[in-house]
């Protein structure tokens, strides 16, 4: 990713203030890509089905700046934070939500399955728990070729009681390859909350790494750095050939389930402390002690290329219906 | 030309692709040291060794899944699934992933995986360890599936599916194992999609899979003592289908019965039967009939089993039924 280094600029296990900087402008470009995406939804003009991650982008910023360009991801059905921030540019995903054939996935994925292969992502998924295993294989791969590359899953604390996740995780472990496998723990599946879906404390949720001998690194999902220094700590250790790393990052999920999600499971007080107190941008912008101007400046410049990404995806260009039919095999070679 | 097993026909693709081509590699549930439950791996351990040669846990989702990872960074997987009874367990990836990553993409990636796969009755292991689940699969826009039943077939399709850059789901019958046929010196590919005419005949199509080719060429035999010219076609690839060749036989025979060995309601029968009565109904003397077991998960008693699983009398009466039709 073009962006990392810039942006990270770390040094002595801190980040720079550039690099805090750097963080602070991509994890607003995702609140405000999100925030539009909500708006066009309701106001009709997208599509499907629609699941935002306001709240998480820490997580989907300091995971993806630890990475490389060629190594991979796999998303989940809140993939556009995790989409923007291991590169693909704002205009293909919002391509991509309006069904276009500029689109990320050309119109064949929308939001739940957004891929760009070229930067390292073989797609979202609509299955809780079902990028897992490809994650494992992708990672096999890497280990087989002596490649320097790590694959990366994201799920959620609903994830890990698919048998999906354990399989693969025992798998992954046993086999010791390359493979990271981020817990995206916001506390929610779907609208069940962690105490009537885990036997354990949320906050303990990364315990189950023990139960495959696997290296557990835990980090505050809200603070961006914390988030990028344990990724680059799991990054590390992936590629040692000690074995593949659950990385557990609490974070929180400041809206629905869905986009349009009246949430009549949550309380309401809790929602409205967590926004006050765990809004990853305003820790941020706090600790950056961002000027009124300076936030403004900023807000601005992002607000603009959200608005650009709009126009792009309007100005598309729509599939033939046939087209359909295009990409469901892959050609034989005569 | 030399002879092999059925078994051994497997075991050579496998053993040529993993020596020309260091992408291909074999997962699976004691595939390893044991060489698998079927024997079909045995030795592979020896020459290509444990990194290539995986045993796996009894993870059927992970193993399939991670298929499809290794296979979309351009590996070409072998997966073993030990008995077809076990796919349900990785029902997820197979649908979902493995069939769909391509669309999804929009021709971003592509999944050159292979998942081998038994099944068949005949050996009264009960209702969980001998369906025949084909027919699933081929509802699944994305995936490829073959069903071999002849030494030569099965080497030359495996070796097709492995070189294919799509899922393949690869059935083996369990009971063909044994079987001895000749094959080539060299291995020739077989091109997925191609039907094969094994007796040609002129007054009844018998369209057959897996044992049930055995099985109609036995009817066969027996139906010509009775003065019935039976031809007898095994689709090999059941998607994509050779439906030219399936047509122009039944357009030939006028008649035609499909057979095999899984349930007929649902079965792969009922879209030979929807494919053949579309593109053939003026030709067509009398109406399909179809072979296949009776609706029951399979009983342990072999008098029971026996008695729903279809047998060479089975398709001989359903030849006999579609030449008395006027």
């Amino acid at each position: 990713m073009s962006t990392v280094e810039e942006k990270a600029g770390s040094g002595g296990g801190r980040v720079s203030n550039e690099g805090l900087r750097g963080f602070f402008r991509e994890m607003l470009l995702i609140r405000r890509f999100e925030e539009k995406v909500e708006e066009r939804f309701r106001a009709g003009e997208l599509p499907g089905f629609l699941h935002v991650a306001i709240g998480q982008e820490a997580v989907a910023s300091g995971v993806c700046a630890a990475l490389e360009r060629e190594d991979v991801i796999a998303s989940t059905h809140r993939a556009h934070g995790h989409s923007i921030a291991k590169g693909t540019p704002i205009e293909r995903i919002m391509a991509e939500l309006y069904g276009k054939t500029e689109g990320c996935s050309h119109g064949y994925g929308g939001s739940m399955h957004l891929y760009d292969v070229d930067v390292g992502n073989l797609g979202a998924n609509a299955v809780v728990a079902g990028g897992i295993p490809g994650i494992v294989g992708a990672a096999l791969a890497f280990q087989m070729r002596d490649e320097k590359r790590v694959a990366v899953a994201f799920f959620g604390d609903g994830a890990t009681n698919a048998g999906t996740f354990h399989e693969s995780l025992n798998l992954a472990q046993l086999w010791k390859v390359p493979a990271i496998f981020v817990l995206e723990n916001n506390g929610w599946a779907e609208s069940t909350p962690a105490k009537q879906h885990l036997p354990l404390p949320v906050d303990e949720l990364g315990k189950r790494a023990l139960a495959y001998g696997m290296k557990l690194i835990e980090a505050d999902g809200q603070d961006v750095e914390a988030v990028y220094l344990a990724a680059l700590a799991a990054r590390e250790h992936a590629l040692s050939g000690s074995g593949p790393v659950l990385l557990h990052l609490r974070t929180y999920r400041l809206v629905g389930h869905y986009v349009g999600d009246p949430q009549v499971y949550r309380d309401k007080k809790e929602l409205e402390e967590a926004k006050a107190t765990k809004d990853p941008i305003e820790l941020l912008r706090a600790r950056l002690e961002l000027s009124d101007d300076e936030f403004a400046t900023l807000d601005a410049e992002v607000t603009a290329e959200v608005e650009a990404s709009v126009e792009f995806a309007k100005a598309g260009t729509d599939p033939k219906p046939e087209d359909a039919l295009a990409n469901v095999y892959a050609p034989v070679d005569a | 030309m030399p002879e092999l097993t059925y078994r051994e026909a497997v075991r050579d693709a496998l053993s040529r692709a993993l020596r020309e081509d260091d992408n291909v590699f074999l997962m699976g549930e004691d595939i390893a040291e044991m060489g698998g439950s079927m024997a079909v791996t045995q030795g592979l351990l020896d020459e290509f060794g444990p990194k290539r040669i995986r045993n796996t846990p009894i993870s059927e989702m992970a193993i399939v899944g991670s298929g499809i990872g290794a296979a979309i960074q351009g590996m070409r997987p072998v997966v073993e699934i030990m008995y077809e009874d076990f796919l349900t367990l990785s029902m997820e990836q197979l649908v979902n992933q493995a069939a769909k990553h391509r669309t999804m993409s929009g021709g971003q990636v592509k999944v050159p995986l292979t998942i081998r796969t038994q099944g068949g009755a005949g050996w009264s292991p009960g209702a969980q360890h001998a369906q025949q689940l084909e027919a699933w699969f081929v509802h699944v826009p994305g995936l490829k599936v073959v069903f071999a039943s002849t030494p030569e077939d099965v080497r030359g399709l495996l070796w097709s599916a492995i070189y294919d850059d799509n899922p393949v789901v690869f059935f083996e019958h369990r009971t063909l194992y044994p079987l001895k046929g000749e094959v080539p010196e060299e291995l020739e590919p077989i091109p997925l999609g191609k039907a094969r005419i094994h007796r040609a005949g002129e007054d009844v199509t018998v369209v057959a899979t897996g044992r049930l080719v055995h099985d109609a060429l036995q009817a066969a035999e027996t139906a010509e003592g009775e003065g019935i010219s039976v031809e007898v076609v095994d689709p090999r690839t059941l998607l994509p289908l050779d439906e030219e060749t399936i047509v122009a036989s039944v357009k030939k025979t006028n008649r035609c019965v499909t057979a095999h060995e899984a349930v007929v309601r649902g079965g792969f029968g009922a879209e030979l039967a929807a494919v053949i009565q579309h593109a053939a109904f003026d030709w067509l003397d009398a109406p399909i009939e179809r072979v296949g077991s009776k609706f029951a998960p399979l009983p342990f008693a072999p008098v029971m089993e026996q008695y729903v699983v279809p047998q060479v009398e089975d398709v001989l009466d359903a030849i006999r039924r579609t030449v008395a039709r006027a």
